[in-house]
């Protein structure tokens, strides 16, 4: 419900310098979350006016996402009228302030004008003068204000001058008398008077132009109900309306009479060219050599500043957990809660906060490409390559930041305009080989892959982990184009891509975005992890009736008197864990894993990793009943060195069934986040499931293949 | 002989938007400032001829599969 706090709302083009001019505005007081009922991104923020008798007057910005036009074009697009066409919405403004690029203007003001037309306060904020200045442009803001009738101020976003300006214009606005649309730039109820009455009558509306919103965008309009959007779909059948027809006419309507107001308001004193600089960079990065060759070193920069680099902190994080259970469970009298605490909690919460370093890199420097302008050049020279497979250009970011975390790279899919293409990208993206199974890979390449130099110079060992990336890559690519043969394109895609002027990246607004994303990391994805290992504790701790404590005395009864005691409780460990639920889990699917190469330990690896598979490591240490530091990959690592087959006598972790583990963990869909990001992001149980379908029965036929191969 | 579009456009060349093959991809393209005038000029284009890189109007780049551009008719 609508509160009585003053509201803010930031509209405009993307690029304009929206985002920037919401920084400057309310500098840290910010938060990011949600827009209610939708997973689109939303962030506000407070700063303080001037009232009318200079108190201080608390006021909340709401940024929100971009847009050309108020006719949205992707899901992103679609909450800025969800919100501005309905007054009850929490996020509803009163005032809303329309940043317009002056570099751009007669593009920049077709959005204004519609906003303008919506009857809403409204206030210009007449962004980026001085790069209109540098391509030789002048923008007469008076011009403007003139013929609006609404206030316009000169700002520059980036250094925040005229931003108090801007303030007191939003003052003004809110301390005036309840404002009132003067005329329409451009009024529907001129073409379609009988269609316009009867909306605004049976809705409740005032404004013409609020109106044919209702009748062109119900379907979008998540707080008409359902029975009252289908009565709109009658009221367009009895005046025999076209939409598509209506909103061509209306867009140009509106260029043609904005085109004698830029060229009133705008001087051009020489030629207008992009900037040299953004000029000469495109020569090299859009180059059919260059380009790539760049794009290939930046991703090479990714991978190392994720990889090499974060392992020095993570590292840390590591050895400060391990220190910390350690330090706990002698602190706390020994027990069940004591487990429950280290082996529960702890050790979920040291699984999560071990990938922050890897995810606040990956970010930042995602946030750093975005920034400059280079992203929409790795768009567009991977474009037809994705094309090829279903995909989009602008799939290749969330592709990219798959590799750290699929739940954020799948919260980036938004920005891809096509539903289809979005769609497809959701589906592959969990493919690429996320940080979580880094671990994994780690200790079974170290399991079955020997530590020699291949040429000379390259480690077999980094090899084959370049690989496993390689082919989540391709299975991604692959899967992409098998799920376009079966499921049907509706609409064409399309790219569309505007190409900003290359910049300097903001570096605040990069540490926020950094900040942003390991906080919602932790806090979201943090919490499934910490829930899994709890309840995975409980599963190996607890065993149907008496069987553990049978179990126990049984082993205590067969071991000979000279066994040290840490022999006998790893024998009692490893006992009990046979026999708990988890175990009892893990025998129930042997023989299906069997064929794979599996046996019943591995099952419960597996199963508990189905959640989240970064905790496979973890549950491998518990499993084979390690003493002592259980952390510690290489103790795990020798430990799964020694562990026999007990049909064969001979090594359990063979090549093949090393292999057969790998090729398992690059395609399972194992990760309850991703799930439920896909469940959010897709609006149902369909996709979700089906991805986790297809996705387990790659995993399963490749393992399958791999074992029987090498076996 | 049918007009030439966006996507024949060689390297450096203008044209002025004429009319829209495509009812669908002309709105798109017109909120993104493709109004009939307005001059285009094909700035140069990603690797192997597709995405283009077409300046709208002197006022900014924009990057359009062939295909799209092939619905811009020019004159």
């Amino acid at each position: 419900m609508k509160d009585n706090r003053l509201k803010v709302a930031l509209v405009g083009n993307p690029n304009a310098g929206k985002s920037t001019l919401f920084n400057s505005l309310t500098g840290l007081r910010q938060k990011t979350g949600n827009f209610p009922g939708v997973t689109v991104e939303k962030k506000s923020g407070t700063f303080l006016l001037k009232g009318p008798n200079n108190q201080g007057l608390t006021v909340t910005a709401v940024d929100l996402p971009g847009t050309y036009s108020i006719y949205p074009k992707s899901a992103d697009e679609a909450v800025v009228m969800d919100i501005l066409a309905n007054p009850q919405h929490p996020d509803y403004p009163d005032v809303v302030v329309v940043v317009v690029d002056g570099s751009n203007l007669l593009r920049n003001l077709l959005l204004f004008s519609e906003i303008h037309d919506l009857g809403l306060p409204t206030v210009m904020a007449l962004n980026m003068l001085d790069v209109a200045s540098d391509r030789n442009i002048t923008v007469n803001a008076v011009q403007l204000a003139m013929h609006f009738q609404v206030p316009v101020v000169n700002i520059n976003a980036r250094t925040g001058t005229g931003v108090t300006q801007l303030k007191e214009a939003i003052s003004g606005v809110i301390h005036s008398p309840k404002y009132q649309l003067k005329s329409y730039f451009y009024n529907p109820a001129d073409s379609f008077p009988a269609l316009i009455s009867e909306v605004k009558a049976e809705y409740g509306l005032t404004n013409d132009y609020m109106a044919m919103q209702y009748v062109c965008q119900h379907d979008n309009f998540t707080f008409v109900e359902r029975a009252l959007q289908v009565k709109l779909d009658g009221l367009i059948e009895k005046h025999d309306f076209d939409e598509q027809d209506f909103l061509a006419t209306e867009t140009i309507d509106r260029y043609e009479r904005l085109k004698p107001i830029v060229d009133k308001a705008v001087k051009v004193t020489g030629e207008t060219e992009q900037p040299y600089w953004t000029r000469q960079l495109d020569r090299l990065l859009l180059h059919p050599i260059g380009g790539y060759l760049s794009f290939a070193a930046v991703l090479i920069l990714v991978f190392q500043a994720i990889f090499a680099w974060a392992s020095y902190p993570m590292d840390l994080i590591d050895e400060a957990t391990a220190t910390t259970i350690g330090w706990v469970k002698d602190m706390l009298p020994p027990g069940i809660l004591n487990d429950l605490i280290t082996d529960g909690v702890l050790a979920g919460v040291g699984g999560v906060i071990i990938f922050i370093p890897q995810i606040a890199i990956l970010f930042a420097l995602v946030a750093i490409l975005e920034e400059s302008g280079y992203m929409a050049r790795v768009m567009v020279i991977m474009d037809r390559l994705m094309r090829k497979f279903g995909l989009n250009g602008r799939s290749v970011v969330p592709l990219i930041s798959g590799v750290a975390c699929a739940v954020p790279a799948i919260m980036t899919t938004r920005s891809i305009n096509s539903r289809y293409e979005r769609l497809l990208t959701i589906l592959v993206t969990p493919l690429m080989s996320c940080s979580a199974r880094l671990p994994i890979y780690a200790i079974l390449i170290a399991l079955v892959v020997p530590a020699q130099k291949v040429l000379g110079i390259f480690n077999l060992q980094g090899l084959v982990l370049f690989g496993l990336y390689l082919l989540g890559l391709v299975g991604a690519l692959a899967s992409a184009w098998v799920i376009s043969l079966f499921v049907p394109r509706k609409e064409p895609g399309y790219f569309m891509l505007e190409m900003p002027s290359y910049k300097l990246p903001r570096w605040g607004h990069v540490g926020m975005t950094m900040y942003e994303s390991v906080r919602s990391f932790v806090f979201e994805a943090g919490k499934i992890i910490v829930a899994i290992s709890i309840i995975l504790w409980l599963l190996a701790s607890y065993g149907p009736g008496d069987r553990m404590d049978k179990a126990e005395q049984a082993v205590v009864a067969s071991m000979s008197v000279d066994a040290t005691q840490e022999d006998v409780d790893a024998a009692v460990a490893s006992a009990r864990l046979e026999n708990s639920y988890a175990g009892s889990f893990g025998h129930f699917i042997e023989p299906a894993i069997r064929p794979l190469g599996y046996d019943w330990k591995i099952g419960i690896a597996l199963l508990a990793s189905f959640a989240a598979r970064e905790v496979f490591v973890g549950t491998m240490a518990t499993i084979y009943s390690i003493t002592g530091d259980s952390e510690d990959v290489l103790t795990v690592k020798e430990r799964l060195q020694q562990e026999l087959n007990p049909e064969t006598g001979q090594p359990m972790y063979t090549t093949a069934v090393g292999t057969s583990l790998l090729m398992f963990y690059v395609f399972a869909m194992m990760c309850m986040s991703t799930i439920a990001v896909v469940y959010r992001e897709t609006n149902g149980w369909k996709w979700p499931l089906i991805q986790l379908l297809y996705m387990t029965a790659l995993a399963y036929v490749s393992a399958f293949i791999a074992y029987q191969v090498l076996s | 002989m049918s007009a030439r579009t966006v996507s024949q456009l060689k390297k450096g060349e203008k044209g002025i938007i004429k009319s829209f093959k495509d009812r669908l991809m002309s709105l798109k393209l017109l909120e993104m400032g493709c109004v009939p005038g307005c001059t285009v000029r094909l700035d140069g284009s990603a690797p192997f001829g597709d995405p283009v890189c077409v300046n709208i109007g002197g006022q900014y780049c924009l990057s359009l599969r062939i295909s799209e551009a092939a619905t811009i008719e020019i004159e």
